[in-house]
């Protein structure tokens, strides 16, 4: 059974993909929810036996890659962590392929894109399911395969293309240092399986520097994928692909790939001061810079895409204080708000005919009301309105913030409330106020199917409760999913020193923070409603503030000016500067003076017989008196 | 017995086709390289994988010179004859056009089969030499007789300069001989010994003669600049045979015939070949980045990845020479499959200026997914045989030092840069006049590179038959580097 998760999947994309536009519609979205729902499905059995207390399962396909002392299979591990993602992934992956049935309906490229979502549904659960590195590792590129093929799913435009490769690109950069992680990991250890590696790290004190330069080698590899500082700039211009995939990939699932592998190798980071520093650091600079940004963009997608970036390093916060359970819950009940907001910004999109800007939108809340009711959902679960999914998940990385360092709370809380203003300002401006779309599109503006909608309202409904999964001591739960988590944590926890918060201090940062978070409600309302503000057209006079942060702090300008021209310069200097005037130069040179040297003997090739007759005689006199002298 | 088969059914077939009448060689060729094919899958079915040198054959030849007709195989030669024996049916089918002068130009392929072959399964350092010189002189007409433009100079700059590099090996080989106790021969044992016994200052020079010979073949960073100007000028047929086949005799020298020979030398100057290797993955990577022709960026990425064998191999590790085998099989399928896509595409556009082409995607999309697979081989994804090789290599280098294991594997960023870009400028946007005439693969073509497809990716997520097949050799052969085979602690 446990082949079978990833198993069908795949098989759903080689049967969509190998019978092409033979396939009817309808019959190649059956194939693509149904293997998806199937896997769901098997994933619940594992996940219950785990609930009633079975071991951690492993299963062993065949081995893999071995050479030497290396060897690697392909073998599968369930445990807590990897069960729960592949609820996550199967379960959310299934409801966006039935949102996609509606979505993409009119699409003529409708097959490739199931075999797409199904391929990347496949490497998705590989990633999560590997019990070794290198099988993550097939997982983590396969997923990043999956999202330059669906970035570029519209491949007849070249930006889209151009962002479909800048993802690959990027990711690649990771990547590399995932890779030499791994190696060194092989190195260290002799074996590249998670659990001898692990066991083998209980024997290891803290602060080896080797141990920091494996775990910040993978953390490069997950600042690639989770879209973190400084390798955050592809996962905007992802937003070029259709919109569920940017709930799937670039929110809920491929995304935190980061965060699961950080996660998964808890005992190594906590064995490492420095690293857990740094990536405490990159996720709390990433949030709140990333926060900035999304407060002036007018692209619907834009704006979530930046919000995506925050939210992630708000889980790597969690994960460099220890709170590994707290950083996998923000991620769980992430998955369930920001999917729901990508695919309700879908409808929205569907519903004005391709409109993405949030200037030209406006009034729409009762034209299409499920889609405006479920996206204020998803809204106030992001925002940590009580009792909202995002509000525990987001509290509790806050509350071990602040046991860490008080500083490293108050930026978390400050990304936090610039993410309540920039949601209530998509959500004022999109759904409220006057009716910017131009008579023709509010002409056609209809509700989406059920296709869509039915989605819609199952996230609504997990964004609404998802958070009690991990309700707090504070209000008499018993935190269930960092329970059900610890076998995995177990180890990492002993190298760490618990504090407690009391309750007062607890009841006091919380009630703090949605005083805050509701002032600022108030603050958007009047601002996008009462006062009706609409953010300036394009090319209006911005104050320099403004506009900075509207052109994204210039960053792609700055990669584009240090690395990707220069990278160019020294292409071409090596191409016409050193490989055609040195080195082949120099080659064609030797070539030129043997030539030079052999036009000097041509001459004794005179053709004159009586010549060669002669230096025949004197040849054979020379050989026979040379003879004659030994 | 079977190894001499190997040789001769294709050497004895390229004097017959080339009696024969034109219309029959291809048939007749492509029929010989079935039949060569299938002889060497039985080779590979009786083959005993926990064994070493098997099928040997040991005729005297010049017996007074101490020459044999010495052959056989391990799993180092039978990979790469396996490789030989599987591209050539399908080179030969590549070749659609109607070639001029059949009768000599499969003739030609054929002779290069057999002295090509001859080079994997030689014992025999004379006989090495031999086929080693042999096997110049078929694809030196083919590129001549069958190129492109410039072809004559191009060519005889090729010609030159791997005789060159040959006839520092041939008097390497020739010294050793001399050194052989006794009554001097060219058996490969002998050599060894002969090498074993010299003085660090002997085997340097040795080192140096047999490595620019090999270096020159591959070719290796800075002695490469023969090779994107013949590949690009050769035919299709011509530049295969030359990079998917006849590189690897460079890589499998190093193998067979410098790293057991001389290994003071060998760990003394290794570095500084491996060095040069890493180099020219970076070097070849860039300049494939801003290659504006299509066949030439292919060649360009082709030093690169071969860049990355010889420098694996020169950690003289388990590990890398591995890769090194698994990543020559691989590379030869790769580079086999992206030249015949130049090629298709190349020959409907009438262009290979990758500003002209674009959006071939959308009138040939079967085409251009047959290219996405091959390219991902190329750039060595996960599940695809390209990875196997590549993850064995970065992992032997990062082992031997990690600064240059992390420079030798920016070959994954700077090979998804230009191949991305390639297949964005080729296949992806609005298709325009050039392209339009593109069509989509032809039954014909298919039959080629469907095969390519499954190769790459049957062999990234089931590698294990074909490390096994050289794992034994490898560990023998490095035996005499004891220290260096330990696990890396």
């Amino acid at each position: 059974m446990i082949f079978l998760i990833p198993i069908l999947p795949l098989l759903g994309f080689l049967f969509i993909a190998l019978s092409g536009k033979r396939l009817v519609k309808g019959f190649a979205a059956l194939i693509g929810c149904t293997s998806v729902f199937v896997s769901f499905c098997f994933s619940i059995t594992l996940f219950v036996k785990l609930l009633y207390g079975a071991a951690p399962m492993e299963a062993t396909l065949f081995r893999w890659i071995s050479a030497g002392s290396f060897s690697s299979s392909i073998s599968f591990l369930i445990d807590p962590l990897s069960s729960l993602m592949l609820l996550i992934i199967t379960g959310i992956g299934f409801l966006i392929h039935v949102y996609s049935v509606g979505y993409m309906h009119d699409d003529a490229a409708f097959n490739r894109f199931f075999s797409y979502l199904n391929l990347f549904v496949f490497f998705m659960l590989l990633l999560v399911m590997g019990s070794n590195y290198l099988l993550m590792f097939v997982g983590w590129e396969g997923v990043g395969l999956c999202s330059y093929l669906l970035i570029g799913f519209w491949f007849k435009n070249q930006d889209y293309n151009d962002a479909a490769n800048k993802a690959f690109i990027m990711n690649r950069v990771g990547d590399l240092g995932l890779i030499v992680g791994v190696i060194l990991i092989f190195t260290h250890f002799g074996s590249i399986d998670y659990k001898t590696v692990f066991s083998a790290a209980s024997n290891i004190s803290q602060g080896e520097w080797w141990v920091t330069l494996v775990t910040t080698l993978l953390f490069i590899g997950a600042m690639g994928k989770s879209a973190q500082i400084p390798l955050y700039t592809w996962l905007p211009d992802a937003m070029a692909g259709p919109t569920p995939v940017s709930a799937l990939i670039h929110a809920a699932t491929m995304v935190t790939a980061g965060v699961y592998m950080v996660a998964r190798n808890n005992i190594l980071y906590s064995l490492s001061p420095v690293a857990m520093e740094l990536v405490l650091v990159t996720g709390l600079v990433t949030a709140l810079f990333a926060a900035t940004i999304a407060l002036t963009q007018n692209d619907i997608k834009k704006v979530l895409a930046y919000s995506t970036v925050s939210q992630l390093g708000l889980m790597f916060v969690a994960l460099g204080v220890g709170a590994y359970a707290s950083g996998i819950f923000h991620m769980a009940t992430h998955a369930f708000f920001k999917a729901l907001l990508f695919l309700g910004a879908g409808s929205v999109i569907h519903a004005l005919h391709g409109q993405q800007d949030i200037r030209s939108m406006g009034g729409l809340k009762k034209y299409i009301s499920v889609t405006y009711v479920t996206f204020l959902i998803g809204v106030l679960a992001i925002s940590g309105i009580p009792p909202f999914a995002g509000f525990f998940s987001k509290d509790e990385i806050l509350a071990n913030a602040f046991q860490q360092s008080p500083v490293a709370w108050g930026i978390a809380v400050l990304a936090s409330l610039l993410t309540v203003f920039y949601m209530f300002r998509l959500l004022f401006l999109t759904f409220f106020g006057k009716e910017r779309a131009g008579e023709e599109a509010m002409h056609h503006i209809h509700e989406s199917p059920k296709s869509m909608t039915v989605p819609l309202i199952i996230l609504a409904v997990l964004s609404t409760v998802g958070g009690f999964m991990g309700l707090p001591e504070l209000f008499g739960g018993g935190n269930w999913i960092s329970n059900f988590l610890s076998p995995v944590f177990a180890s990492s926890k002993e190298l760490r020193v618990e504090h407690h918060l009391s309750h007062v201090t607890e009841y006091a940062l919380m009630g703090t923070i949605v005083a805050f978070t509701l002032a600022i409600i108030v603050f958007a309302y009047s601002r996008y409603v009462s006062k009706a503000h609409v953010p300036a057209a394009e090319g209006a006079e911005l104050s320099t503030l403004h506009k900075t942060l509207y052109r994204k702090y210039y960053v792609d300008e700055i990669y584009d000016t240090v690395i990707v021209k220069p990278l160019f310069w020294l292409s071409k200097l090596f191409d016409i500067v050193i490989e055609k005037s040195g080195i082949d130069r120099l080659v064609n040179l030797i070539h030129e003076s043997l030539n030079d040297w052999s036009a000097t003997f041509r001459r004794l090739q005179n053709g004159y017989l009586g010549y060669y007759i002669f230096v025949m005689v004197m040849g054979v006199i020379l050989v026979i008196a040379f003879s004659y002298t030994r | 017995m079977l190894t001499a088969l190997l040789i001769f059914i294709p050497l004895a077939a390229s004097v017959v086709v080339l009696a024969t009448k034109p219309f029959l060689a291809k048939f007749i060729s492509f029929s010989v390289s079935l039949a060569v094919l299938a002889v060497s899958l039985v080779t590979a079915f009786q083959f005993d994988k926990t064994q070493g040198t098997q099928f040997a054959l040991n005729l005297p030849w010049v017996t007074s010179l101490g020459i044999n007709f010495s052959v056989g195989i391990d799993g180092i030669s039978l990979l790469l004859v396996l490789l030989t024996t599987v591209l050539m049916p399908g080179i030969i089918l590549s070749s659609f056009r109607d070639t001029s002068k059949p009768s000599s130009f499969y003739s030609l392929m054929l002779l290069m089969q057999s002295a090509m072959i001859g080079v994997f399964v030689s014992l025999d350092g004379f006989l090495f030499y031999i086929f080693w010189e042999v096997a110049l002189i078929p694809i030196y007409f083919i590129c001549l007789g069958w190129g492109g433009e410039n072809r004559g100079r191009i060519t005889l700059k090729f010609f030159i300069y791997t005789l060159t590099g040959s006839l520092f090996m041939l008097v390497a080989l020739i010294y050793l001989y001399f050194k052989t106790p006794g009554q001097h021969t060219f058996a490969i044992q002998a050599l060894y010994d002969a090498g074993h016994l010299l003085s660090s200052t002997q085997q340097a020079l040795v080192f140096v003669a047999l490595f620019l010979a090999f270096a020159i073949k591959m070719p290796i960073f800075p002695f490469h600049t023969w090779q994107p100007d013949t590949y690009t000028v050769a035919p299709v047929e011509g530049t295969m045979l030359l990079s998917a086949i006849m590189l690897k005799m460079g890589i499998y020298g190093v193998i067979r015939w410098l790293i057991p020979m001389v290994p003071l030398a060998v760990k003394t100057w290794g570095g500084v070949a491996l060095s040069l290797s890493v180099i020219g993955i970076v070097y070849a990577s860039c300049i494939a980045i801003v290659q504006k022709d299509f066949k030439r960026l292919i060649a360009y990425s082709s030093i690169a990845h071969v860049g990355l064998i010889s420098a694996g191999l020169m950690t003289l590790t388990v590990v890398g020479m591995q890769g090194a085998m698994i990543q020559m099989v691989s590379h030869g399928i790769v580079v086999f499959g992206l030249f015949y896509v130049v090629e298709i595409i190349s020959d409907r556009a009438k262009t290979r200026d990758l500003s002209q082409l674009g959006g071939i995607r959308n009138v040939a999309p079967l085409l251009a997914t047959v290219f996405m697979v091959i390219m991902l081989g190329s750039v060595a994804l996960p599940i695809t045989s390209g990875f196997v090789g590549e993850f064995l290599l970065i992992n032997s280098l990062v082992q031997y030092k990690l600064w240059i294991g992390v420079i030798a594997a920016t070959t994954m960023i700077l090979g998804a840069v230009y191949m991305f870009r390639t297949y964005q400028k080729v296949m992806s946007g609005e298709t325009n006049g050039v392209t339009a005439l593109v069509n989509d693969l032809s039954h014909y073509e298919r039959l080629v590179l469907f095969p390519v497809v499954i190769l790459i990716v049957l062999i990234g997520i089931y590698p294990g038959p074909l490390l096994d097949i050289s794992e034994a050799a490898v560990k023998n052969l490095l035996s005499i580097y004891p220290d260096l085979t330990a696990v890396v602690k």
